[in-house]
C-alpha cells in the first residue's frame, strides 16, 4: 500500500480486463434474457470508471461477473492477468443496500472484512538449539490489533467516531453506507466495485458522500468501477464514463472525462462539466427512447 | 378565531388518525388487568347459574381443588412430572430441529430428501400418532417424550428452515468478497443471521410442547397435569380439570416470558 503510485494512467497495464464476455440468463418457462452481449472493457490502475445506462442494461451483472460473484458464458475477465475465478480480497464489492452484517457493530463490520485477509508479517523466530534469534517474514492473519488501528483509521475517513459501538440499526442510510466504504477500504483490494452505492440516498447525503469519496480517491487513487444511473454523478467522479445500452447488454460509448481534480460540487457548474454531461445525458435518453419502442 | 387556531386550542379535535402502535402503557396495563379481572368476575358471575356449575366449576370451587390437590400431595408432582415432560421433548426436538434445518438451507440434495417428510408428518395431528406409539414403546416415559418431541420438531424446522432461506444473500456476497470460505459464511454469517428463527422456534417449539402434553399424557401416566385432567374428566371433577387446565396456562405463559426475555437480551441489535 505504502509503495509510490503510479499515477500516468495510459501506459500501465490494465489492471482488469473484460473481453467479449457474454452472459445469458436462462428464465424457466420464458425467454432467455441476453444480459452482455459481447462486452469488452479495460480498467487501468488508479482510474475511476462510471458506468450508465438504462436499467436493466447489465451493469449489475458486468460488476457481479468481475467481482466472481457470477459466472460469465464466454469470453475473458481477468485481474492482475490472473482469469477470475471467484471472489476475492483483491476486489472491494460496496451494494446499494449496504450489506452490514446486523448483528455487528460498525466497528466488527468493519473489522469483519479484513477477517480473512493474510499480510506479511516480520516474526522473530527463536532457533531452539543455538538459542540464535533472526526475522522472518510470514504470510498470515492479521492481528487483532493490527485490526483494531486500520478500523480505527477508516472510521475516521468516514467521519463515523463516536459511532464505532453503534449496530446499523441505529445508522442513517448515509451513515450505513459509509461504514460500508469504510469496511471496503480497510480490506486494502485492488479495485472497489461499487453498485449504485448512492441510489438509495437523498440529495444532500448523496452530494456529501460523493464529495467524500472524490477526497478519499484524490488522495490514495484506489481504482474504482462504479456503477450509477445518475449521468451528473458520473461526470462528477469518473475518470472516464462508460454508456452501456440495453437489450442487449453492450458497451455503446466511453467518455474521457477530462475535468482537473481536485474536484467538487462547484464543478457542476462549469461550462465544461456541463457540456460533458448533456452529450452523456443525450446519448442515454435516446436509448431510452430506442428502448421504449 | 380561524379552524387552524382552534384546533391548536383544543377547540375543535384533530382528526386521530390510526397509527397502529400499542398505545399508551399505562392505559394498556389497566385494560390487561381489568380484561382478567374483569373475566373472572364473569366466570364467578354465570357459574352462580346451577346449570352451568354442572359443567363448569367456579373460581371458588377451582381454589378449594387446588386446596385438595396440594393437601394429597399429587399438585406438585404433577407439575413437575409435566414440566419434565415438556421440557425434555421440547430440548432433545429443539437441540435436532437446529442441525436439520441447517443441514437442509445449506444442502439442496439435503432439503429434497427431507423436505417431503415433513410436509407429510406436519399436517398430521399428534394425537393421530398415539396408537403407534403406544405400539412400539408402551406405556413409558419415553412414549410421552416422542409424542412432544415429534410435534415440537416438526413445527422448529418449519420456523428455523424458513429462517434460513430468508437470509439476505448480499450478506452472503458480501462475505465471499471479503475471501470468507464456505464454512465461514456457515459460521459467521448463516449462524448469526438464524438464529432469530431459532428463538422464535424456540416459542412456538413451548407452546407446541404444552399443547401437546395432554395428547402424550393420554399414554397412560399416574403424575402430570394432562393425565389429571383426564382422570377427573372421567371422575365429572370438573373442578381438577379447571385447575389442570389454569396450571397449564400459566406454565406456559411463564416459560414463554422467560424466552422473551432470553430473545431480548441476545438480539438486541435487531
Ligand atoms: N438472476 C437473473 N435471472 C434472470 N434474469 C436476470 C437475472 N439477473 C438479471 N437479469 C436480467 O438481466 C438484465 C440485466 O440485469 P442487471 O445486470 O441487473 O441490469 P442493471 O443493473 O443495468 O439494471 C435485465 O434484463 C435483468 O432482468
Ligand atoms: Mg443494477
Amino acid at each position: 500500500m505504502e509503495k509510490e503510485k503510479d499515477k500516468t494512467v495510459t501506459q500501465s497495464k490494465p489492471l482488469i480486463r473484460v473481453k467479449n464476455v457474454n452472459k445469458t440468463y436462462k428464465v424457466v418457462g420464458g425467454n432467455d434474457v441476453i444480459a452482455l452481449n459481447d462486452v469488452s472493457l479495460d480498467i487501468y490502475p488508479n482510474e475511476f470508471i462510471c458506468v450508465v445506462g438504462p436499467s436493466g442494461c447489465g451493469k449489475t451483472t458486468l460488476l457481479n461477473i468481475i467481482a466472481g460473484l457470477e459466472p460469465h458464458d464466454t469470453g475473458e475477465v481477468t485481474i492482475d492477468e490472473h482469469p477470475v475465478i471467484g471472489p476475492g480480497p483483491d476486489r472491494g464489492v460496496i451494494f446499494q443496500q449496504y450489506a452490514l452484517f446486523p448483528w455487528m457493530t460498525v466497528r466488527k463490520n468493519i473489522e469483519f472484512g479484513m477477517k480473512f485477509k493474510k499480510v506479511w508479517h516480520d516474526v522473530m523466530v527463536v532457533d531452539k538449539k543455538t538459542g540464535e534469534t533472526h526475522m522472518e517474514r510470514r504470510y498470515e492473519h492479521m492481528t487483532p490489533a493490527e485490526k483494531h488501528a486500520l478500523a480505527d483509521k477508516y472510521i475516521k475517513m468516514v467521519n463515523l467516531e463516536g459511532f464505532e459501538n453503534s449496530f446499523p440499526k441505529e445508522l442513517s442510510g448515509g451513515m450505513k453506507q459509509r461504514v460500508a466504504i469504510a469496511r471496503g477500504y480497510a480490506v486494502a483490494p485492488e479495485v472497489l466495485l461499487l453498485d449504485e452505492p448512492f441510489g438509495a440516498l437523498d440529495a444532500q447525503t448523496r452530494a456529501q458522500l460523493q464529495e467524500d469519496l472524490l477526497k478519499t480517491w484524490e488522495t490514495e487513487r484506489k481504482t474504482c468501477f462504479f456503477i450509477t444511473h445518475d449521468v451528473e454523478e458520473a461526470v462528477l467522479l469518473a475518470t472516464r464514463v462508460v454508456i452501456m445500452s440495453a437489450r442487449p447488454g453492450k458497451v455503446h460509448e466511453i467518455v474521457d472525462i477530462d475535468l482537473p481534480y481536485p474536484r467538487n460540487q462547484a464543478t457542476k457548474m462549469e461550462p465544461h462539466f456541463l457540456e460533458l454531461k448533456n452529450k452523456i445525458w443525450d446519448t442515454v435518453y435516446r436509448m431510452y427512447l430506442e428502448v421504449r419502442k | 378565531m380561524d379552524e387552524q387556531e382552534k384546533a391548536l386550542t383544543g377547540e375543535i379535535k384533530m382528526r386521530k388518525l390510526k397509527d397502529f402502535s400499542d398505545g399508551n402503557p399505562t392505559t394498556r396495563n389497566i385494560l390487561n388487568v381489568s380484561s382478567i379481572f374483569v373475566g373472572v368476575l364473569v366466570w364467578f358471575l354465570i357459574t352462580l347459574i346451577p346449570s352451568i356449575n354442572t359443567f363448569l366449576a367456579s373460581p371458588q370451587q377451582v381454589i378449594s381443588a387446588l386446596g385438595q390437590e396440594v393437601q394429597a400431595g399429587r399438585y406438585f408432582k404433577d407439575i413437575w412430572a409435566s414440566l419434565q415432560r415438556v421440557l425434555v421433548g421440547f430440548i432433545v426436538a429443539l437441540a435436532c430441529a437446529i442441525p436439520v434445518s441447517f443441514l437442509m438451507g445449506w444442502y439442496p440434495k439435503v432439503r429434497a430428501l427431507i423436505d417431503p417428510w415433513i410436509q407429510f408428518f406436519r399436517t398430521i395431528p399428534p394425537i393421530a400418532l398415539i396408537p403407534l406409539v403406544i405400539l412400539a414403546m408402551g406405556l413409558s416415559e419415553m412414549a410421552k417424550y416422542t409424542i412432544i418431541f415429534i410435534a415440537v420438531f416438526l413445527v422448529s424446522v418449519v420456523t428455523i428452515y424458513q429462517g434460513i432461506r430468508e437470509v439476505d444473500k448480499t450478506l452472503v456476497k458480501a462475505a465471499y468478497t471479503f475471501g470468507a470460505r464456505d464454512i465461514n459464511i456457515f459460521l459467521s454469517v448463516m449462524i448469526p443471521a438464524a438464529f432469530p428463527f431459532i428463538l422464535v422456534a424456540a416459542r412456538l417449539g413451548i407452546a407446541t410442547a404444552l399443547t401437546t402434553l395432554i395428547a402424550s399424557e393420554m399414554t397412560g401416566a399416574t403424575y402430570g397435569l394432562g393425565a389429571r385432567i383426564t382422570s377427573a374428566q372421567q371422575f365429572m371433577n370438573v373442578s381438577v380439570v379447571l385447575l389442570g387446565i389454569i396450571t397449564i396456562g400459566i406454565i406456559g405463559f411463564i416459560l414463554d416470558r422467560v424466552l422473551l426475555f432470553v430473545e431480548k437480551k441476545l438480539t438486541k441489535w435487531k
